[in-house]
């Protein structure tokens, strides 16, 4: 389990390191718990909409509201940004900037397309009078999915941050290592989508 | 301290640590091995809700909810690249107890507010339809 | 200037906000000011300002981060324990027809704020600020694994203690209880600022203790010595360890239940609310999931000091060490299974009431094995009675007691009778003053050597551990008497006469804890006077068992010349056995993060942002959060994060540290 922290055979009989001792690198390890912990607001939410998320009050339920052919093509989007980023990572690892920027570009209008119809659906539902003051369900249902799109939106402005970084200095390990750290928080975001598009619209639909 | 320190050329990774890069790297057949299966485990649930293909709605709850669980392996292993070695195999130890807190907080808080509201006789949620 | 224009730039803040109706604000705001602006005057005239800021507000070195924090911690006791003392004094002549001196309105914000502030901005700080400054140090680190992060962690922690000072002044502060619950602290009962400051200043500190505890986990997973494998890690860093892992997996759950209330507030959804479905009792369930384990949290570094205290001052090896470990690790999995022994009279029913209440009992069998570790460390070990051993026997009389009233809360039936009642009170403060205040005290004491070199002036300590022990005692015991009576928390007021004289007993003890905390000062300050003859010269000033008594008091900016190889536990009492001779020549450059002020910025642009949310002033709101977002991108354009520090640097610290130990010979 740690092998950073083996002893060789000649380190048996020293108490102390002659030469220069650099401790792993532990932003990814970091940035892992942190989306750990990122996770854990997301099971509030969840237990939220689980919790709450039949309490109507006499308002529209998931069934009459969810428009699951958008739901779809937002899935797609959210999907094909994954794998594109997985394509931008494969060139940073070949050291490609030009197809790396490409490859992050498209990814962040695949990102933009998703946010634009979550807020078109969002308009719409407001404007139906089914906002987040209708009923403790239709606030959970904002609150949640509202929260993943904040994060998409977040992972929009560090990708376009990125890309200016990847511009003007490379491809280095410092920078493959923040590539590495978005990628993780995007498909991150995947998952949690799994479980908005599983248990928040196909489940809303059904009951 | 600082007076009398000079500026390191680069960030310290920069002249020759490899292992410091750190991190499972996918490979293009990783990743388009990942897509199409998360496709395919997409596309299920949503024809078979859209569909009603299913005799009934709770087989069909279960049914996405078993598949949405695979779809999650299927992004953590082909796009998040776990596996119990990265890191020296803490990166699956956080991720496991961050679950078992996911689940507890998840069921936890189920089975009480449930307990709770059936000890409190608060309105269930078929009488929620009507109450104003 | 019409009112709608005033109301746009200025938001909800008008003239009334500032208490000038209030003679005590008012008197507290003076005294705050007068002194804030003589500390001002005088950083000015003797010309400091620049060293602070280049060598501690900017600094990224973790045992400066780590001063840093105590020193809030102590700032903010001070705040708290006035708080207490208030209640005390109001609580000891509110009888009848006297009224005393705090109106209700008053009143409840001062149990508010004695909450809030002690727990987060006291005890938090302690723990983090200790395990800065010896984590690092027991595990052969040079620093922590993101310094830049410490650094921001801080300051955070620090805006978020400055946004709960701010509600003094102006506006008010929350008159719900330190955990805010719902409906009270929603929109309909509570329209004003206060509930606003106590959720932004939670939010702002939030992100601090969570990065800070990520940073930690990292470190301490990362960056041991080459040799320490993880049952040769000294006891405290594993209970920071899983102290950490708790702040990690809990905060986030605080943060998101008060994003959910802030919901509530500002955007009039319904999760909270007692209409259109929402279910306050959901607040309740959710934020005791974070807090059972934030008891943990802060309570296992202490268990952690404790376990240096006993084996350093008994000259043994700590017993049992891996059935503490064992123990450690199985107290934070249970702590996320108990929450629910917070709310028994809540409405739940039979089954879940006796699930959670067994799994507490189950909880006292972990801890009562490290207090029988300690027992038997001590059994016949050489025992001397300098003043962190002290306060070490102290929390093993006190926090035995508390424990025990834990164990009698944890059944659900006795539950029904004390529940909110003074009892609960004593039993907290029994476990939380006899464990975590005398568990840092111990540390503080036992570790300000190796941060600045000298000890503190033992007569003083002795002094405040006397005072504070038997204050406790005189405070608490009648809260325990006073709770089987019947009385309630959270009251300002009483009729039945009978009852005063427990509520004077009581107050004479905060006036103990008081004289307690005043020694406590006075250690530091005649510790200061007298650093010639408390100097500590060798590193090594208790014949110390772990790592961080290996290097010099105080450590260079580097802790470690050499980086140390581990062989056995407790490492540096092996190297001391083996015949360890320090290396005096050979020495290298030495890699090192380098200090910035982003962390400064950005926590400084976090609380304007939290204020103008306070207050309603959308435009500065918006403009504040924009600019939080582009600095927070600046900074990450800035790669010039470290420097080395040249050999020769290194040859010079270490040659007067040999010169230093030649003296002593």
């Amino acid at each position: 389990m740690a092998h950073a922290q083996a002893l060789t055979e000649a380190d048996k009989d020293r108490f102390y390191l002659t030469e220069d001792h650099h401790p792993e690198n532990g932003t990814l390890l970091g940035f892992w718990i942190y989306l750990m912990s990122d996770c854990l607001i997301f099971a509030v939410l969840f237990a939220c909409y689980a919790v709450l998320g039949r309490n109507y009050a006499a308002g529209p339920s998931g069934a009459d509201l969810f428009d699951l052919p958008i739901v779809a093509v937002n899935t797609a989007l959210l999907l094909f940004s994954s794998i594109t980023y997985g394509f931008a990572m494969i060139s940073a690892q070949a050291k490609k900037v030009k197809p790396t920027l490409i490859w992050l570009a498209v990814t962040g209008l695949l990102g933009l397309g998703f946010l634009s119809l979550e807020l078109y659906e969002f308009n719409h539902l407001i404007h139906e009078g089914a906002g987040p003051q209708r009923s403790a369900f239709l606030s959970s249902f904002f609150v949640l999915v509202g929260t993943h799109g904040l994060h998409v939106t977040f992972g929009c402005i560090w990708l376009v941050t990125l890309m200016v970084q990847v511009a003007k200095r490379g491809l280095g390990g410092e920078m493959k290592r923040r590539l590495m750290c978005l990628s993780m928080f995007w498909h991150f975001l995947d998952v949690i989508w799994i479980g908005v598009f599983s248990f928040v619209y196909l489940l809303g639909v059904l009951k | 301290m600082s007076a009398a320190s000079h500026d390191a050329h680069h960030a310290h990774d920069d002249h020759g640590h490899g292992h410091d890069e750190g991190g499972a790297h996918g490979t293009l057949k990783d990743y388009v091995i990942g897509f199409v299966l998360a496709v395919i485990l997409t596309a299920i649930p949503f024809w078979l809700v859209m569909g009603d293909v299913l005799p009934n709605n709770q087989m069909t709850a279960l049914v996405v909810m078993g598949l949405a669980v695979i779809q999650v392996l299927v992004h953590m292993i082909y796009f998040l690249h776990m596996n119990s070695r990265s890191e020296g195999g803490w990166t699956m130890l956080a991720l496991v107890f961050t679950l078992v807190v996911v689940v507890i907080t998840l069921s936890g808080s189920l089975w009480v507010m449930h307990n709770l509201d059936t000890h409190m006789m608060a309105p269930m949620p078929h009488d929620m339809r009507e109450v104003p | 200037m019409s009112p709608d224009l005033v109301k746009t730039i200025f938001g909800r803040l008008t003239w009334d906000a500032i208490p000038l109706h209030e003679p005590i604000l008012i008197g507290t705001f003076g005294v705050v000011a007068l002194g804030g602006i003589t500390v001002l005057a005088a950083l000015t005239y003797f010309k400091v300002w620049g060293y602070l800021w280049r060598e501690w507000l900017t600094s990224v070195d973790h045992k400066k981060i780590g001063v840093m924090y105590i020193i809030l911690a102590i700032i903010m006791l001070l705040r708290g324990f006035a708080d207490a003392l208030m209640m005390r004094a109001q609580q000891a002549i509110a009888f009848g027809d006297a009224a005393g001196y705090l109106p209700p309105h008053h009143y409840d914000q001062v149990f508010t704020a004695h909450g809030v502030i002690m727990i987060f901005f006291v005890a938090m700080p302690l723990i983090t600020g200790l395990m800065n400054l010896v984590v690092p140090l027991q595990i052969g680190a040079r620093d922590v694994a993101f310094p830049f992060l410490n650094n921001f962690s801080f300051w955070m922690t620090v805006g978020g203690a400055i946004t709960v000072m701010l509600s003094l002044f102006v506006g008010e502060f929350a008159r719900t209880g330190w955990l805010a619950y719902p409906p009270l602290s929603g929109l309909a009962y509570s329209p004003d600022v206060g509930v606003d400051y106590y959720i932004w200043s939670l939010q702002i500190a939030g992100v601090g203790t969570t990065l800070s505890g990520i940073n930690l986990i990292v470190t301490i997973v990362k960056m041991r010595a080459p040799g320490m494998s993880l049952m040769k890690m000294p006891v405290f860093t594993w209970t920071s360890l899983c102290s950490n892992v708790l702040i990690v997996a809990s905060f986030p759950i605080l943060t998101a239940v008060l994003a959910l209330l802030s919901s509530d507030r500002y955007l009039g959804t319904n999760f909270f609310t007692n209409d259109f479905g929402g279910n306050p009792m959901m607040y309740v369930n959710l934020i005791w999931i974070w807090g059972h384990p934030e008891v943990y949290i802060l309570v296992l570094p202490a268990f952690g000091v404790f376990s240096e205290v006993v084996s350093t001052f008994c000259s043994k090896r700590l017993f049992g060490y891996s059935s503490m470990v064992y123990a450690t690790v199985v107290i934070t999995i249970l702590s996320y299974i108990v929450w629910l022994h917070h709310f028994f009279t809540m409405g739940s029913g039979a089954s879940v009431n006796s699930f959670f209440g067994i799994t507490t009992m189950i909880i006292s069998i972990p801890t009562g094995a490290k207090i029988f570790n300690w027992l038997f460390t001590m059994y016949r070990g050489r025992i001397r009675f300098e003043v962190p051993m002290m306060w070490t026997v102290g929390f093993m009389v006190t926090f035995v007691i508390g424990g025990m009233t834990g164990v009698l809360l944890a059944v659900p039936p006795a539950d029904f009778v004390l529940h909110n009642s003074l009892f609960l009170i004593a039993h907290f403060h029994n476990v939380i003053i006899g464990g975590v205040v005398f568990g840092m005290f111990a540390g503080i004491v036992y570790w300000f050597p190796k941060a600045f070199g000298f000890k503190l002036d033992p007569f003083w300590g002795k002094l405040s551990f006397w005072f504070w022990q038997i204050g406790f005692f005189f405070a608490f015991m009648p809260l325990y008497v006073l709770g089987l009576m019947g009385v309630t928390r959270r009251v300002s007021h009483f009729e039945d006469h009978s009852l005063q004289i427990w509520f004077v007993i009581s107050a004479f003890g905060a006036v103990l804890i008081l004289f307690g905390i005043i020694s406590f000062v006075m250690q530091m300050v005649v510790g200061f006077m007298k650093r010639e003859q408390l100097a500590d010269k060798t590193g090594d000033p208790w014949g110390g068992r772990t790592l961080e008594w290996s290097t010099s008091s105080p450590p260079p900016a580097y802790n470690f010349a050499f980086t140390p190889v581990i062989h056995e536990i407790d490492a540096w009492h092996d190297m001391k056995q083996r015949g360890y001779v320090r290396p005096t020549t050979g020495f290298i450059p030495i890699h090192m993060p380098k200090n910035t002020g982003a962390g400064v910025v950005l926590a400084g642009i976090s609380v304007v942002v939290g204020f103008a949310m306070i207050w309603q002033i959308w435009w500065l709101a918006v403009i504040s959060f924009v600019a939080l977002v582009a600095s927070a991108i600046i900074h990450t354009f800035n790669f010039k994060r470290d420097y080395y520090i040249p050999a020769e640097e290194v040859v010079r610290v270490e040659d007067a540290r040999t010169e230093a130990l030649r003296s002593l010979a």
